[in-house]
């Protein structure tokens, strides 16, 4: 028995297969302008019983494929961090295009969630923009690690406006790395207005696209006085949680 | 389209080239949300029907009415009792805009932080596409939120049939004093556009045939209580919505064999979801026509709406005004009661709210609350969060406008929250 669990993101396709309900494979690739065909590859790849898809472009999939569901990103993100992480109580998501804070109850159940509603700020674009502006490439983001504390402030919180802020920045020749630490804070601020909504607990686990980011990582820390835990699948966990939830379905 | 139509509109001033896109967009958007619900009650065929014939066959009956001299009266709020107007034989129509009509050109006379209510309003007349507000005689403001307030100077500007009714902002003696005295003035106001004398007769007749109407949308509201609900969301909310412009002998009738219907349905156990559908109650912002969006997003979801604590749903039909007076001053008083008696986040404090939520949530036994709120709203916003302090209830508070860019965003967030029920 196969199940691939699929979490169509804005940014990435990432795809978790379990078979005899043990995860064997994960992978992902750029989501870009045609995520059905990308999709339909790995579904021919892996040659699945079952797909359950998650993500934004979870609804294009199913109905164009049989033997498909789907869940929601907050569900599949609560399932597959309680599968890496057994007493998960708060789950950070850094996706592509969305930011989401999840808090669970002591047996994973999602108790309150809150996400960006239709702004960018916050989000795995955000970064990738001002990125762009310093002449980093966002995967290069993910080893690089700056001592030393934040010296320059981004204020502005909406993507466009940051930008032209960064830009306003190096004309005044700061260097890009310290701009970039400001970058990193400003999003670290813009998650912390969405925690204060929900309750949040220790075993606190981040994951999503920028979970890998420890930059991002030691911020967090810094301001949450938590331990923030990532994992090398923390970038899969609604995949994961989507493949779990298929294996839970099909019984 | 029928020729009749189109003369009609000519001569009403719309432009047809505009109307003709607003209408040629419901008409697909109706199709899409309304008549691909499967097993809808046989009862709303009467409501597809005055849907498709919103802008035509009522249009004529209210330029007939006018004929015989008769007047239409526009409002646009639920503080504005329909019962004065019927008393002087005229025709109440309700003018809030549920869509994106006209937003480029709304924004050059209003703030672009005004809610979306307001810009369609506003485009709608900007645009010329709203047959109904053209064939007022009068249009009724009134003082309920400052975004409100400050566009019925501009529309004055542009029809010059404004007239507003200072609503008050708490119900302290003062402000049921001012209350009453704005319902004699708008007495008086009604009875010079009209021609005719509001005399205990016609008050009485105009509060029983209202009566009679808000006794039907509570009998359909108290039908969706039981699981499976006989009726979606979706065509409650349309009912409640056409409430606002149809005839209010013929609605109340037609509402009422609807009900026969659902009542039948109950009987046998047939509903429009399975039974154990996760259940839905909605609190905040009015839903104009033809907003239908978040009903849309929820039921599409998985769930189903079984009530509105909104303008348009509960706090439209919430109470009936007592038939017991003697005089058209006791009339006026009984209206001034039981209008204020309306729990609009306009007001502070407005602490009542909460228990409507609550009562509402219990009696129609749902599972969790969506608090909706357009964006820019600021009375509705604020209350967001004392009344989720106050419930204790799975809760999800989506803050939207009524453009579809947020579509995607929102029906993950709903989705996420009916996994959770």
């Amino acid at each position: 028995m196969k199940v691939l669990g699929l979490d169509v993101g804005s940014t990435y396709i990432k795809v978790a297969l379990f078979e005899s309900k043990k995860l064997k494979f994960l992978e992902k690739d750029k989501t870009s302008y045609q995520p059905l065909e990308k999709c339909l590859k790995y579904i021919e790849k892996y040659q699945p019983d079952q797909v359950v898809a998650t993500g934004y472009g979870r609804n294009l999939i199913n109905t164009n494929l049989e033997n498909c569901t789907t869940i929601s990103e907050i569900k599949a993100f609560a399932i597959g961090a309680k599968f890496i992480h057994p007493k998960v109580r708060t789950i950070l998501d850094i996706g592509g295009q969305d930011t989401k804070v999840i808090s669970l109850d002591e047996k994973g159940k999602v108790v309150k969630f809150e996400m960006n509603d239709r702004c960018s700020a916050g989000t795995g674009r955000f970064l990738e923009i001002m990125c762009k502006a310093l002449g980093y490439e966002v995967e290069d983001l993910n080893n690089l690690e700056f001592e030393g504390n934040v010296k320059v402030k981004i204020s502005s919180l909406c993507t466009v406006f940051a930008e032209s802020e960064v830009i306003s920045l190096i004309a005044q020749g700061i260097p890009r790395e310290e701009i970039l630490k400001g970058v990193h804070l400003s999003i670290v601020y813009k998650v912390l207005s969405m925690l204060k909504r929900i309750p949040v607990r220790e075993d606190f686990v981040f994951a999503g696209g920028c979970s890998q980011n420890r930059i991002l990582k030691r911020f967090l820390e810094n301001q949450l006085k938590i331990k923030v835990i990532t994992f090398k699948e923390s970038p899969f966990l609604g995949a994961i949680g989507a493949g779990i939830f298929g294996i839970k379905y099909t019984l | 389209m029928d020729q009749d139509y189109i003369s009609m509109w000519q001569n009403l001033g719309i432009d047809l080239e505009n109307h003709d896109c607003l209408l040629k967009a419901l008409a697909d958007f109706y199709q899409q949300i309304y008549l691909s619900q499967e097993n809808r009650p046989e009862g709303m065929k009467y409501f597809d029907f005055v849907i498709s014939e919103a802008h035509g066959l009522r249009i004529k009956e209210l330029l007939e009415a006018k004929k015989q001299g008769k007047k239409v009266i526009g409002t646009f709020c639920v503080y504005v009792p329909e019962e004065m107007i019927l008393a002087v034989k005229g025709i109440c129509v309700g003018l809030c805009a549920g869509a994106q009509i006209g937003f480029d050109e709304a924004e050059k006379v209003l703030p672009k932080n005004t809610c979306d209510l307001i810009k369609a309003f506003i485009g709608f007349k900007l645009t010329q596409v709203c047959p109904y507000t053209e064939s007022c005689d009068l249009l009724v403001g009134e003082t309920t939120c400052d975004g409100k307030k400050k566009a019925y100077e501009i529309l004055d500007k542009l029809t010059r049939k404004v007239y507003v009714m200072e609503v008050p902002h708490r119900k302290t003696e003062a402000g049921k004093e001012l209350f009453l005295k704005e319902l004699f003035n708008f007495k008086e106001k009604l009875e010079e556009i009209s021609g005719q004398k509001m005399s205990l007769e016609t008050l009485r007749e105009g509060v029983k045939i209202v009566n009679e109407k808000r006794k039907a949308l509570m009998r359909l509201e108290s039908l969706r209580a039981h699981d499976p609900v006989p009726i979606s969301g979706l065509d409650a909310l349309l009912v409640e919505q056409i409430a606002f412009y149809d005839d209010p002998i013929r609605f109340t009738k037609k509402v009422n064999e609807l009900c026969d219907e659902l009542e039948e349905r109950v009987k046998m156990g047939v509903g429009v979801k399975p039974k154990g559908t996760p259940r839905v109650l909605i609190t905040g912002c009015p839903f104009a026509l033809p907003n239908w969006k978040l009903h849309h997003l929820i039921e599409a979801s998985g769930a189903v709406v079984v009530g509105e604590e909104s303008c348009v749903g509960r706090r439209y039909y919430h109470t009936l005004v007592p038939e017991n007076f003697n005089s058209v001053k006791e009339s006026i008083k009984a209206l001034a009661e039981r209008y204020l008696n309306t729990h609009c986040a306009c007001f502070t404090p407005n602490t009542e709210r909460i228990e409507d939520i609550k009562n509402m949530a219990k009696k129609l036994n749902a599972q969790g609350i969506i608090y909706y709120s357009i964006q820019f709203c600021t009375p509705y916003l604020f209350e967001a969060y004392q009344v989720e302090k106050a419930l204790n209830f799975p809760f999800l508070k989506i803050d939207t406008n009524y453009s579809t860019e947020d579509v995607g965003q929102i029906k993950t967030r709903v989705e996420a929250f009916i996994e959770t029920l």
